[in-house]
């Protein structure tokens, strides 16, 4: 064992004395030195959750690298050609379509790994709108959000628009029927918009729909535009966490003013570094066994034929389902103009509305809560409950969205009336949210409760005694301290207190209603509360009927003397010993 | 206006307790650093690392297989090829990635030194005095370069850099279509009759035959069967410029149903031929091609957004997004026997748009 040590430790040295002179060059060239010495030690909080971010980040590196792949064949533009009769597949030979769909096909079945390629590339689109969403929702329901980190939550924010347009310009490029009228759709939206929208509808296919430039121009989009700005955003968004260094959980010895985690070396650079690869590989193995979007069954855009059963990308379903549900009544002709509520509503006014909510929740939240400190530790999503339960209320609207976009699906799949599903989902969609609501804060301020309990009796081990004087006992097991500092280490939000509406000589007080508008949202935000539990609670707790057997409690706390009566020392798991020990000799911080 | 986060008047409801217990609790301290099975005993450390080696073997052969897969199976030929390739690439592609990870994210669990570690934060804002020096540097600045005591110069330069982007924005946005003629969406090739994609009516007057979509075969009315569904095209529109723009407008729905069983307001009364009746495909919510039909109850659905349009009651909406009915083509037959169209539409086809009733 000695031997082994001493041989790695001169092999380290060895392996520096290598690498010096190549330090010692780039050193004197780029100061690189206090770079290393500032990050190679950082210290990175670690959770699952915090993993969601990672996956955005790893799957556009693999739509980077796939897409390189893609445009070494793929030729983005929109003349017509006949499809050579000896390319597969056979179904498409001869048939006239434009060189960006006959470039897909060729680059699917005459190209080695092309057909991959695209799948992974699609895949990986999935995957990134998706990671980004989950990491918005955590960063959302933590309250990762608040000061100092509300800038970088507009770039997230900005981030997902941004994946959500480079998903849409990139669906659209292989000019197939689905795709096609996809974009007959946006062109159908962008018509409806008031005073501008046949202009707009113009600018953008340069003339009439389906015209020859509306391809070339979103590959331009697809492949330079979008992706830039995004490789720009994510650079700052990732510069700002390196600032503010990471949120963490709520913990023992996890303060507003520490990060508890693991350096970057080793640990953080393995697990991180090595979780790209996992996501890699996750893709490739999805492109490599599950087809996506198989184009040359559909064929290439024909403003004809269209299939029943068409989706979207996941991520376009909503403002499909929106679509579908609106009903046709409002559209309006105002003074000889035409206006089309009914697509203006879902096509723009709702998620228009979505958007804006969740940019600028951060400052909403802040504005409620004249809150000015600086947040690091995370809120447990129960211990915000109109957040949370605002969250969950958005996101259930969006799934009902969801499903209204694959009604025909359902109507198909569970042979029911597609009108009546129509309907159902109208009325769901106002309200379910409001039930989600409702519920969420519901279970929310339960589970508050729940951690009261818990805190104060501790928890149940299902283990019966028989006292002396004959009554039947269930011995509860106090929490460590480590357990119960989870439980009570966060501050209840209170309803904000406002100064009355006049002075002592009777004056009013320019501000009061600004004062009472913002007092009335702090009621919907915090009106309803559970307090942590306080030591005296415990204490008074404790002594009403922990130590004395005669209490008429069915539950016993278990500060020593019974524990040591009717404990079992082989039976304690290891975690509990180490607790305890913990606890008869505290920390003296 | 307090702050919402007091920390004085929490409830107290211990009695006796309260003067010797505090507030709130104290953070008892990072919990101990649970020992792993590779921390106590070599042996265990030893498989661990046998487990690294393992599924990094896996990785290095997953690659080799890939390439071997990329040069041995050929592509082009046939389509269990294609997929055989596809398949072998991303098994080495994806397991040669994975195995990667997997093994570092094992490593590191299993293996490495895990010791939490703990880092202060520094506050975010900078100190007074670096702010101080800060606001100097720009007062400075601005002081030196003398703008704030001259303001036709600011002016100047507002308006100069105000004006710069417009050559630049206007040529771009201007360019974007090749026509800002809005009354391009009112028309149709229905309208015009080239030579030889005619038929003439009783009157003498010419009319746009109806062709099958894509054959572009023209129709005779004998052939439409009650029931049966035709996509309509303008006969001769493939050869035409702008094709795709074209059909994207002019294409058409016809069937053909029981006299007995249409509502014909008057003004429409020669718009169809004994039953025969040809309708825009462009579904007027935002324009997806109408394309179900469902021959007993006469209605036609729109795949996308499923507006229903009942085309025995001269397409009303039924159901869905849509507000307004579905245009008719007026059609009548030639001389030949050919369906033809009287004229184009009486209105733009597909979504509205501001300036559609104008």
């Amino acid at each position: 064992m000695s031997t082994a040590t001493t041989s790695t430790q001169s092999d380290t040295a060895k392996a520096l004395a290598k690498a010096g002179p190549a330090a010692d060059y780039l050193d004197r060239r780029t100061g690189i030195g206090k770079v290393v010495r500032e990050f190679a030690r950082k210290v990175f909080p670690d959770h699952w959750s915090f993993m969601l971010g990672e996956v955005a980040l790893y799957s556009f590196i693999v739509l980077v690298l796939s897409g390189f792949f893609l445009t070494m064949y793929f030729v983005p533009s929109m003349g017509h050609i006949t499809y050579p009769e000896d390319q597969l597949p056979v179904t498409m030979q001869g048939v006239g379509m434009s060189e960006a769909f006959a470039s897909t096909l060729r680059l699917s079945f005459e190209v080695r790994g092309g057909l991959l390629m695209r799948q992974i590339h699609h895949w990986a689109a999935l995957l990134f709108v998706a990671a980004i969403v989950a990491h918005m929702l955590r960063v959302f329901f933590t309250g990762a959000f608040r000061k100092p980190r509300e800038l970088n939550w507009l770039i997230g924010f900005t981030l997902l628009i941004l994946a959500l347009l480079a998903g849409f310009s990139g669906y659209s490029l292989p000019d197939d029927v689905l795709s096609g009228n996809g974009l007959r759709i946006a062109d159908g939206v962008a018509r409806s918009i008031p005073i501008i929208g046949s202009y707009a509808s113009l600018a953008l296919f340069g003339g009439e729909f389906p015209g020859t430039d509306i391809v070339p121009r979103l590959f331009t989009v697809h492949i330079l535009l979008v992706p830039a700005l995004i490789v720009a955003l994510v650079t700052v968004h990732l510069i700002l966490v390196v600032v503010h260094k990471h949120t963490q959980y709520p913990g023992p010895g996890r303060t507003e003013k520490n990060v508890v985690g693991y350096p970057v070396l080793p640990v953080y650079a393995a697990k991180a570094g090595g979780f790209f690869f996992v996501v890699f590989g996750f893709l490739a193995l999805l492109g490599g066994l599950v087809s996506i979007n198989p184009v040359w069954i559909h064929g290439p855009y024909d403003p004809t034929p269209v299939g029943a059963g068409a989706q979207p990308d996941w991520y376009m379903l909503f403002l499909e389902g929106g679509l579908r549900l609106m009903p046709g009544w409002p559209e309006f002709v105002i003074g000889g103009f035409t206006l089309s509520l009914n697509i203006l509503i879902p096509g723009v006014v709702i998620p228009g509305l979505l958007f804006t909510t969740l940019a600028i929740w951060p400052f909403l939240e802040a504005a409620v809560t004249k809150d000015r400190g600086e947040h690091h530790v995370l809120d447990r999503p129960r211990n915000a409950p109109v957040r949370t339960a605002a969250g969950v209320s958005v996101i259930t609207a969006f799934m009902v969205l969801n499903v209204a976009g694959a009604n025909d699906l359902v109507a198909t799949h569970f042979e029911l009336s597609l009108n009546g599903i129509t309907w159902f989902l109208r009325i769901m969609f106002f309200v379910a949210p409001v039930f989600a609501f409702w519920i969420t804060k519901r279970i929310c301020l339960s589970l508050q409760r729940r951690d009261r309990e818990l805190a104060l009796h501790g928890h149940e081990t299902g283990r019966i005694v028989r006292m002396p004087s004959g009554q039947y006992l269930e011995v509860h097991q106090p929490l460590t301290d480590e357990e119960r500092w989870v439980l009570v280490a966060h501050e209840a939000d209170r309803m904000l207190e406002i100064e009355p509406p006049e002075d002592e000589n009777g004056v009013r007080r320019p501000g009061y209603s600004a004062d009472k508008q913002r007092l009335r949202l702090s009621r919907f935000f915090y009106e309803d509360r559970v307090e942590p539990v306080t030591p005296a609670e415990l204490a008074a707790e404790m002594a009403a009927h922990g130590v004395h057997g005669d209490s008429e409690q069915p539950a016993i706390e278990e500060p020593g003397g019974l524990r040591d009566t009717f404990a079992r020392a082989e039976e304690e798991p290891a975690g509990v010993t180490a607790g305890r020990d913990a606890r008869n000799n505290p920390p003296s911080s | 206006m307090s702050t919402n986060r007091p920390s004085e008047e929490l409830t107290s409801t211990a009695g006796a307790h309260a003067s010797d217990v505090p507030e709130r609790f104290v953070d008892p301290g990072l919990e101990p650093h649970p020992v792993r099975l590779a921390d106590r005993s070599p042996e265990g450390a030893k498989r661990v690392e046998r487990q690294v080696v393992g599924v990094l073997l896996i990785s290095i052969l997953a690659s080799i297989g890939g390439i071997v897969g990329f040069f041995l199976i050929p592509v082009g030929t046939t389509l269990m090829d294609v997929r055989l390739s596809t398949l072998v690439l991303g098994l080495g592609l994806g397991l040669g990635m994975l195995g990667i990870g997997v093994a570092a994210v094992h490593w590191a669990k299993a293996l490495m030194e895990n010791a939490e570690r703990v880092e202060k934060r520094k506050p975010v804002l900078s100190s007074p005095e670096v702010r101080e020096e800060a606001v100097e540097q720009l007062t400075t600045g601005i002081e030196e370069s003398g703008i704030a005591r001259r303001p036709v110069l600011k002016g100047a330069l507002v308006g100069a850099a105000a004006l710069a982007p417009l050559p630049f924005v206007v040529p771009l946005v201007g360019g974007l279509s090749e026509t800002w003629d809005v009354n391009k969406f009112r028309h149709t090739a229905w309208g015009d009759v080239p030579d030889g994609t005619g038929g003439r009516l009783p009157d003498g007057t010419m009319g746009r035959r109806l062709a099958t979509d894509p054959e572009g075969r023209p129709i005779r009315a004998a052939d439409v069967t009650i029931g049966s569904a035709f996509a309509v095209i303008p006969h001769g529109l493939p050869d035409e410029e702008n094709y795709l723009e074209e059909k994207a407008k002019a294409v058409v729905f016809m069937t053909r149903i029981d006299p007995n069983e249409l509502t014909v307001s008057p003004e429409r009364r020669d718009w169809s031929y004994d039953g025969i009746i040809a309708y825009s495909k462009v579904c007027t919510h935002v324009g997806c091609p109408v394309a179900l039909y469902e021959q007993q109850t006469h209605h036609l659905l729109c795949p996308c957004h499923q507006s229903t349009f009942d085309l025995a009651n001269e397409a009303a909406v039924v159901f869905g997004p849509a507000k307004r009915a579905l245009p008719q083509l007026p059609i009548t037959v030639d001389t030949e026997g050919y369906l033809v169209a009287r004229s184009d539409f009486h209105e733009p086809v597909g979504p509205s748009f501001w300036e559609r009733e104008r």
